[in-house]
């Protein structure tokens, strides 16, 4: 027994270097959780085709993921917002030069009931209404019915964008409906013309009407071209040119393929149109 | 092998199967603790129950859950004042008086309400009762209190009727016929003979879909329309405690205050069940001395 055993040694070695050399080229991606979906999304699809690759996914919040970029931590940070000056100049110090790469575009579409007459809101009176201090909708040229208003559970990436974008830092009122999932909202607005919601752009269907913000309405031209003022670029973050694994990874999350998934996770694609 | 060997081969079988499932409870008690308690080094336990602002994703946090805790017990009143009344009326329907064909069809019919999945209830309360609910009423939104109440009563009635028609059934044939031979009618005797002798098993009943309604988690993360604020009426939306742990447990970040605060909320939902069974359990104890040995 003991003999089988020595000899099981040296094979159980080479089994681990072997595997070991399979896995060598491992990718590390870290950061904004409203990116994580497509990071998520594209990943399974990218291991799929690409069964050696390795590749480790968390959020953790964009700061986060731009912060373990400047430590050499992550290959990858996510980020649903520029890197800031103070971040780069820390970044440089440590010899890390971040490569910002939009790879989706975030747009909110603020809905409303088809029998709903207002068509369209200022952010400043989204921003009212959401604090709970614009209660009625004749207060912005409706009818005179109370406002309910729909938010996602705060820890969404949608409250999140809607919170810095719409919300600047103000907490959305207690009195706010709480819906699980874009469709949900869609859902519950449809039935509703009392309602107001939030959704993604990719989630807005025929049952419910999208509100122009500013007077801009909302679509992948308006959004692309950032006219739209609830709209975001979401950015994934590498220390120089990438390379290898991680260009290849990246390189897929921008085909056209990668794109299409990114288009289903409700996000809007950088189409070249 | 002898039957006394046998004998003490099952006994120490079912010991130790009952030993697994208590030594489960309380592994998975010492966990939901081990998780909810850290949340008590940030802020004080009245802040935590009496808080009135939830606001565990902005910073500073917020963790009070008062508005949840008032979300979770009027529905669960409300539901319990629906779902007693229809529960206990057709478990007296069923055993006392129903003949037998009905009382197997509506056995069965009970039977199959309990089966169904709570998330089908979920979504008939969001897709249909809602809308309708909404319209009749011109209510500004039909996700609100009445009709997350209304379908955990639809929940409740299975448990509440069939544990209440055991207990109505159990009660002794003699005590029936003591009560005839002395000259009262059907009614009479319902009311003044058999609910009193059951009333252990009743009180049971009940308690236990009370339980069922509190716990109950999708109907309410679907249809109580989840605002974290005090109902200012029966037709305001409310959070219920489970929705929002399970709204927002899959994303809180692990080792968080959010998640510590979620666990902590858990534990609050764990003692007020342990409190029903509590009361469940001193009532039935009660009313035992009063009753009849086969209760």
């Amino acid at each position: 027994m003991k003999q089988y055993l020595k000899q099981l040694v040296p094979v159980v070695l080479l089994l681990m270097v072997a595997a070991g050399e399979a896995f060598a080229e491992s990718i590390v991606i870290k950061g904004s959780t409203t990116v994580l979906p497509i990071a998520q999304v594209t990943l399974e699809a990218y291991m799929k085709a690409n069964p050696g690759a390795n590749i480790s996914l968390s959020g953790g919040g964009s700061g986060e993921g731009i912060k373990a970029l400047i430590d050499n931590s992550t290959d990858i940070a996510n980020s649903s917002r520029e890197i800031k000056p103070k971040e780069e100049d820390l970044a440089k110090s440590k010899g890390v030069n971040p490569l910002e790469i939009p790879v989706a575009i975030d747009a909110i579409v603020p809905i409303v009931n088809p029998k709903n007459p207002v068509k369209n809101l200022s952010i400043d009176q989204l921003n009212q209404i959401y604090q709970g201090k614009i209660a009625n909708w004749k207060e912005v040229g409706g009818e005179n019915l109370e406002i309910v208003i729909i938010s996602r559970d705060s820890s969404s990436g949608t409250f999140e964008a809607w919170g810095e974008m719409v919300m600047k830092g103000a907490k959305v009122s207690p009195r706010a409906q709480l819906q699980a999932s874009n469709g949900a909202i869609v859902q519950a607005v449809s039935k509703n013309k009392y309602a107001l919601g939030y959704i993604g752009l990719g989630y807005l269907d025929k049952t419910v009407r999208g509100l122009t913000v500013n007077g801009v309405e909302a679509s992948a031209k308006t959004a692309l071209s950032k006219e739209y003022p609830v709209s975001r670029f979401l950015y994934m973050y590498t220390n120089g040119e990438p390379k290898g694994e991680t260009a290849k990874f990246i390189k897929f999350v921008l085909s056209p393929e990668g794109q299409k998934l990114v288009a289903k996770e409700g996000f809007v694609p950088l189409s070249k149109k | 092998m002898t039957s006394k060997a046998r004998e003490i081969i099952i006994k120490n079988l079912f010991a130790l199967l009952a030993f697994i499932s208590v030594l489960l409870l309380g592994l998975i008690v010492l966990f939901l603790f081990r998780e909810g308690l850290p949340i008590f080094k940030q802020i004080s336990m009245a802040q935590f129950l009496f808080g009135s602002a939830w606001y565990p994703t902005y910073d500073p946090p917020e963790y009070g859950i008062w508005s949840l805790i008032v979300g979770s017990v009027i529905v669960t009143v409300l539901s319990c004042l629906i779902a007693v009344p229809f529960g206990l009326l057709s478990a007296i329907y069923i055993s006392e008086i129903a003949p037998a064909g009905i009382k197997e069809i509506l056995k069965s019919v009970i039977e199959l309400l309990a089966g169904l999945p709570s998330v089908v209830l979920g979504f008939f309360g969001m897709v249909i009762l809602a809308p309708w609910m909404q319209e009749t009423f011109d209510l500004p939104t039909g996700l609100n209190i009445v009709n997350a109440s209304l379908m955990l009563a639809v929940m409740a009635i299975p448990t509440i009727s069939s544990i209440s028609e055991d207990a109505l059934y159990a009660v002794s044939r003699d005590f029936k016929e003591a009560s005839y031979a002395l000259g009262a009618t059907k009614y009479e005797t319902i009311v003044k003979v058999v609910i009193p002798a059951a009333l252990s098993g009743i009180s049971t009943a009940v308690i236990l879909g009370m339980s069922r309604a509190i716990g109950e988690t999708m109907v309410v993360l679907m249809v109580a329309g989840g605002s974290a604020a005090i109902p200012r009426g029966i037709f305001d939306s409310v959070r219920p405690m489970p929705a929002s742990i399970a709204a927002e447990m899959g994303e809180a970040a692990f080792g968080s205050g959010h998640y510590h605060a979620l666990f902590a909320t858990g534990i609050v939902l764990f003692i007020i069940t342990l409190a029903f069974n509590l009361i469940a359990d001193h009532i039935s104890n009660r009313f035992k001395e009063e009753g009849s040995g086969t209760l």
